[in-house]
């Protein structure tokens, strides 16, 4: 198992009482439970809001859990310090929404690379190897080599895209977290870069955790769904099952609207109980009860 | 396109302000001012504190370049006898009779040029018992010229370390302020609000209050930039710690943080660069002041100390009515001050459009 998240829990407070005490909490990601195995891409989706990329941070540390664990390779870096963290940063790898502000304007792309290289010390001694390293990735991410010496404004956001998903190979991952990586380009670029991701999966033995709510582009790239609502799973199998036969209605909802775009009447509230579990419904098909 | 080579954001914005003529102009004439307080010992004619009493209060002489008979002589200055007028007023007449010509490098007081190579050459300087006042003299019979040239060391001066200190004070917390938030935010902000709070001329006062009077020369110089710099940190510290909450949550500062870059190395890298363009224009429009502030503490005689030359404390001189009405010329290390600090503004004001080019077309409508 590449990675684990047993009973993960983030509350956000959202209001406060007059004393400055948390009176409201913002349920970002309410007990979740979710396998991941190496090589078997997963997509997380649902609506915006609904938690997926506070899961998404959660995992590589941006913030900190407020409880459960995070297994990686059998190891449970939930309370790890910055410094035990080291190894694993390397391992997770995230690319983010918006090409246009994750790469920094002041950089070159030179310089973007150098920057993630610089942390392997001693890895790419000279310059002359850095430069070796950071031509054999753009051309995994089929951009030209002579790039290397101009800022990220002179690209276009597809550009940009194979730029930040070249800065996320430098340190040789497992697992790559695409927080919407596809959903800001326009379709014809974001096929390209799903094919480019599929492509690469292969050369470097990646794991993708793909978060979005593209369910067309999910489709295409993900082993499994699990189907995000307010903080919860609430429905999880692999990609056929999911949309051939969605069982939760907030599942059926989404494939609706999403597909077919076709709004669907919402007959009576979704409620998720305070102590529902998915339940495995056959298969392998989980949903939640 | 492709062999053409990239610039980066300064480097486009620098290309913009090469463009504004005003702005060049002013920093011709700081480029002027400042290079000749770096070289004023070779520059000006006396050393800062070289005095002839019986020049006291002598107005600026004329160069003659002709002598009465309408001979071409050379540059040169007559002597000055002290007279009294039919008010009892002192007056400065030339005497005809005493000729001492002008000359380019000629021997003077002695100096270490750039600090350390003494030398005893001047730029220019008169020959035999003559004394050369361009722009008059001081009430000690010190040349102005030579003061203000000295006294563009310390005024001009203090005003780059005035600000390097604050402005390393102000980012460094502002920018782990905002970076940080929570407590630690909380902390630093209501620090920073304490200066802000009390008035600044107020807060100089007290803190020169709490620094020894038998310091020397040097030490008050050093003492008045350190209160001047405690008085400016604490408005930038609360704007940069704004702009470093918004930075840190781009994209970039996340998969900085996600590739385990130390925060330090954020902040250093990834969130103080881009309060850049706003901490230059900052930055030219706050030295005029600490100039200004370094005037106001010499002119009240808290500042730099006689005989030591400062901008301030030489206009401290045309404190009084009466020496202003006689010697007007007095008031002239006001129009360095005064130019000095037109430049700077009129460079931060091109620049801010340089940089920021929405401001600039939003500022047009």
């Amino acid at each position: 198992m590449l990675l684990e998240l047993k009973n993960i829990k983030k509350y956000f407070p959202a209001r406060k009482d007059f004393f400055g005490g948390t009176k409201e909490y913002v349920r970002a990601v309410d007990r979740v439970d979710l396998q991941l195995r190496a090589g078997e891409n997963l997509s997380i989706v649902g609506e915006s809001g609904c938690g997926k990329t506070t899961l998404a941070r959660l995992i590589v540390k941006l913030y900190p859990a407020d409880s459960g664990e995070i297994i990686f390779e059998g190891q449970d870096i939930t309370r790890f310090s910055f410094a035990q963290m080291k190894p694993f940063r390397s391992r997770v790898q995230m690319v983010f929404q918006d090409p246009y502000s994750s790469l920094d304007p002041r950089f070159t792309i030179f310089s973007v690379f150098q920057e993630a290289m610089h942390l392997e010390q001693g890895r790419y001694p000279s310059v002359d190897e850095q430069k070796k390293r950071m031509e054999e990735l753009l051309e995994a991410v089929q951009l030209p080599a002579d790039i290397l010496g101009r800022y990220p404004h002179e690209f276009s956001g597809g550009e940009r895209q194979r730029i930040a998903i070249a800065r996320a190979l430098i340190m040789n991952p497992q697992l790559l977290i695409l927080d919407e990586a596809v959903s800001s380009l326009d379709v014809l670029v974001q096929e390209q870069i799903i094919q480019l991701l599929l492509d690469l999966q292969k050369r470097y033995q990646l794991t993708y955790l793909f978060i979005s709510h593209n369910l067309r582009v999910v489709r295409r790239i993900s082993a499994r769904v699990a189907v995000m609502y307010k903080g919860k799973i609430v429905e999880l199998a692999a990609t056929g099952k999911v949309f051939k036969n969605p069982q939760h209605p907030y599942t059926k909802e989404l494939l609706a609207a999403a597909l077919d775009y076709r709004p669907v009447k919402r007959t009576t509230e979704i409620v998720l109980g305070e102590n529902s579990q998915l339940v495995d419904t056959g298969g392998g098909h989980f949903v939640i009860q | 396109m492709t062999n053409k080579k990239s610039l980066s954001q300064l480097q486009i914005a620098w290309q913009n302000f090469k463009k504004n003529r005003t702005a060049m102009v002013c920093v011709f004439i700081l480029g002027i001012f400042y290079g000749s307080a770096l070289f004023a010992d070779f520059l000006s004619p006396y050393s800062y504190d070289n005095e002839d009493r019986n020049y006291s209060y002598c107005p600026p002489m004329k160069v003659h370049w002709v002598d009465a008979a309408g001979r071409f002589t050379g540059p040169q200055v007559y002597g000055m006898t002290l007279k009294f007028d039919e008010y009892h007023k002192r007056i400065f007449v030339e005497d005809n009779s005493q000729r001492f010509p002008v000359r380019l490098f000629v021997q003077g007081d002695p100096y270490k040029f750039l600090g350390f190579i003494p030398s005893r050459t001047h730029l220019f300087g008169v020959l035999g018992e003559g004394r050369l006042h361009l722009l008059g003299a001081d009430t000690r019979g010190r040349d102005l010229l030579s003061r203000i040239l000295y006294g563009g060391r310390i005024s001009l001066s203090i005003g780059l370390i005035g600000v390097f200190i604050s402005f390393s004070l102000g980012l460094l917390v502002g920018g782990v302020a905002g970076y940080y938030g929570g407590k630690i935010d909380n902390f630093l902000m209501r620090f920073c609000e304490v200066f802000m709070m009390v008035p600044g001329f107020y807060l100089m006062l007290a803190l020169r209050s709490a620094v020894p009077d038998n310091f020397n020369s040097l030490q008050i110089y050093l003492a008045v930039v350190v209160i001047l710099s405690f008085i400016g940190w604490a408005g930038l510290a609360r704007i940069i710690r704004g702009m470093s909450i918004s930075l840190k949550e781009r994209e970039y500062v996340l998969a900085a943080k996600v590739m385990g870059l130390s925060d330090f190395t954020i902040i250093r890298k990834h969130i103080l660069p881009h309060t850049l363009s706003y901490s230059i224009v900052a930055i030219m429009l706050s030295i005029p002041g600490y100039i200004l502030g370094e005037a106001a503490l010499s002119l009240i005689g808290l500042g730099i100390q006689d005989p030591t030359a400062s901008w301030g404390n030489l206009l401290s001189e045309a404190m009084g009515i009466v020496p202003i009405h006689f010697a007007p010329w007095i008031l002239l290390p006001g129009v360095f001050i005064f130019l000095t600090v037109i430049c700077f503004n009129v460079i931060g004001d091109t620049l801010r459009d340089c940089l920021d080019p929405t401001l600039k077309t939003e500022g047009n409508h």
